[in-house]
């Protein structure tokens, strides 16, 4: 594991209280804190280096498009993306998967057609495609999971049948914890002659990922959930796809040349990226990957898995609590539970007053939610930061919900 | 008292447990539906009015649905507004709100939940059933959520 006495006093919030408790924090799947050198690099930006990129002749704006391209640089390294050109920043991953429904969906799909998408999908990789079918006329065909939480293959070999023109699906459940096979199923979507958006919010934070390794034709993350600051994102496409699409938002810097009735378009990866860009946090995101790659992927990949095989092993000697997602085999850092009859929503009032933060609710993955058959559940999400003693807090509270509740099991 | 004792006061983990006129009613002639899309909590709420008395009143939460603090306001609910007239429900109502808005306790059991006050992210689940109940009185056709009554 980790040596988390040592990445610990990097993240300022830790050394606070919560409730005059020690902060647990252990909602890394919605959003990861920041390292003092994510912020230091933000402060540094503005302090030394701020001007609009891509547009001034003078020095100050050479450093901040130098630095903004650097980002670029660092974004694509970490993906392994096929080209600098390949990564279009964006605000995270919600607005990724909107430029690729935006841009390809509506210059390819047409009415008739369907696109893919399964049932373990964050609102975010469902709601953009419902959108689009919408305003074509095609059809959204949702893969159903197995019990045990994994993309059933057989459902999703049904689906691709139909020939659909997109499929979409997470790399990491963010309700789950569930590992899916992306290379695998990017291979078999190829194979129906469909385009593959791999959400990618969840894996990046957590694993070693390879977008040329699983093939997938765009890749979307979050910088927010890797220590990254709020806002940061990119999309990650293959540079021939993003050649032939449509610009997403008009305006400037995305152009070439604009003429009193049209314009053309700058090349790419800047004709997806209109408007002045997001420097701030593509300078700290770039710092953060600078972190997790000093830390090493695989390292912290181990560790999450490590702390959520022992989450599990201890809320599993709970009587009354269910854990839910694969039992075994690969998953991340995510254990979702439910407690007896304890609605998930006062386990997190009952557990943030011993200063355990958790997760309550549907998690943006209500049609999940309603295949497991319950309205809600309680997640613990764990990254680099976190230790036994987070663990033994969270056990512990969890324990104290039960004894002022009285547990029914349900 | 801690603050969880304060918010889980003996009475609201009765009523979560227990839920009284936890029922369809089927003789109603005013519903309304409650919807907190935060967390997904759902009230069906279901008040049968004669004249200008509540003659009874009943609710129902999909399984799983509802938190205890949720679930014990609309059972406390429909106990204070059963027999009584329209008025005196709006009232209770609007001494319900004013509690959780940091002002004094409301009347009777309902002061029991004066404990959300220091819990701003529950009192969503608190109100949620009186916003069924006001929608139903003022038979609104409507689902009212906690995100569009703006008083919430």
């Amino acid at each position: 594991m980790l040596d988390t006495r040592r990445i610990r006093p990097d993240f300022p919030i830790l050394a606070q209280k919560e409730n005059g408790q020690r902060l647990v924090y252990l909602d890394n799947a919605a959003t990861s804190q920041k390292p003092q050198r994510v912020i230091d690099a933000i402060v540094h930006y503005y302090n030394f280096h701020n001007a609009n990129v891509h547009r001034g002749a003078y020095t100050l704006a050479v450093e901040a498009t130098e630095a903004y391209e650097a980002a670029r640089t660092a974004v694509a390294r970490f993906v392994n993306a096929w080209a600098s050109e390949a990564v279009v920043f964006t605000r995270g991953t919600t607005e990724s998967i909107n430029l690729v429904a935006g841009s390809w969906g509506r210059a390819n799909v047409k009415g008739g057609d369907s696109i893919v998408v399964t049932a373990m999908d964050h609102h975010s990789n469902i709601v953009p495609w419902q959108i689009l079918c919408q305003e074509k006329g095609a059809t959204l065909r949702m893969v159903e999971i197995t019990r045990d939480g994994r993309i059933d293959l057989a459902d999703f070999g049904r689906a691709l049948e139909a020939r659909p023109k997109i499929v979409a699906f997470p790399y990491v459940s963010n309700s789950l914890g569930t590992v899916n096979p992306a290379a695998q199923l990017s291979k078999l979507a190829h194979g129906a002659g469909a385009v593959t958006v791999v959400d990618g919010a969840q894996s990046s934070p957590h694993l070693r990922v390879d977008v040329q390794a699983l093939d997938c034709d765009f890749y979307a993350l979050s910088g927010h959930k890797m220590l990254g600051p709020m806002g940061s994102g990119a999309l990650i496409a293959k540079p021939a796809l993003l050649e032939a699409m449509p610009p997403y938002h008009g305006g400037g810097e995305m152009i070439e040349r604009v003429w009193d009735d049209r314009s053309t378009w700058n090349k790419i990866p800047h004709k997806f990226e209109g408007g002045t860009p997001n420097v701030e946090a593509a300078v700290g995101l770039a710092a953060a990957i600078a972190y997790l790659e000093q830390l090493g992927m695989d390292k912290v990949s181990a560790h999450e898995q490590e702390l959520a095989r022992l989450a599990i092993e201890r809320l599993s000697q709970i009587d009354g609590v269910t854990i839910y997602g694969p039992a075994g085999g690969h998953r991340a850092g995510v254990v979702p539970f439910t407690y007896g009859d304890i609605h998930p929503h006062d386990l997190a009032t009952i557990l943030d007053k011993d200063g355990v933060c958790i997760r309550a609710g549907h998690h943006c993955t209500q049609p999940l939610m309603r295949r497991l058959g319950v309205a809600a559940t309680a997640r613990a999400s764990f990254y680099i930061y976190n230790d036994v003693d987070d663990i033994d807090a969270l056990v512990t509270a969890v324990r104290k919900a039960g004894e002022l509740f009285g547990v029914l099991a349900s | 008292m801690s603050d969880l004792g304060e918010l889980y006061q003996q009475v609201i983990l009765d009523h979560n447990r227990n839920p009284r006129n936890f029922k369809r009613v089927d003789a109603a002639n005013r519903r309304a539906e409650g919807h907190n899309p935060l967390c997904g909590d759902r009230i069906q709420l279901y008040v049968q009015l004669d004249g200008d008395t509540i003659q009874d009143i009943g609710f129902q939460m999909p399984q799983g649905s509802g938190c205890a603090i949720s679930k014990a306001s609309a059972s406390l609910m429909t106990e204070a507004v059963k027999g009584k007239p329209v008025t005196d429900a709006e009232s209770m109502f609007q001494a319900f709100r004013d509690m959780l808005a940091g002002g004094a306790n409301a009347p009777g059991k309902l002061a029991a939940f004066s404990g959300v006050r220091a819990f701003p992210s529950r009192i969503k689940c608190a109100n949620l059933a009186w916003h069924a109940l006001h929608a139903a009185l003022q038979n609104s056709a409507e689902a009212v959520t906690t995100e569009s009554a703006k008083d919430f």
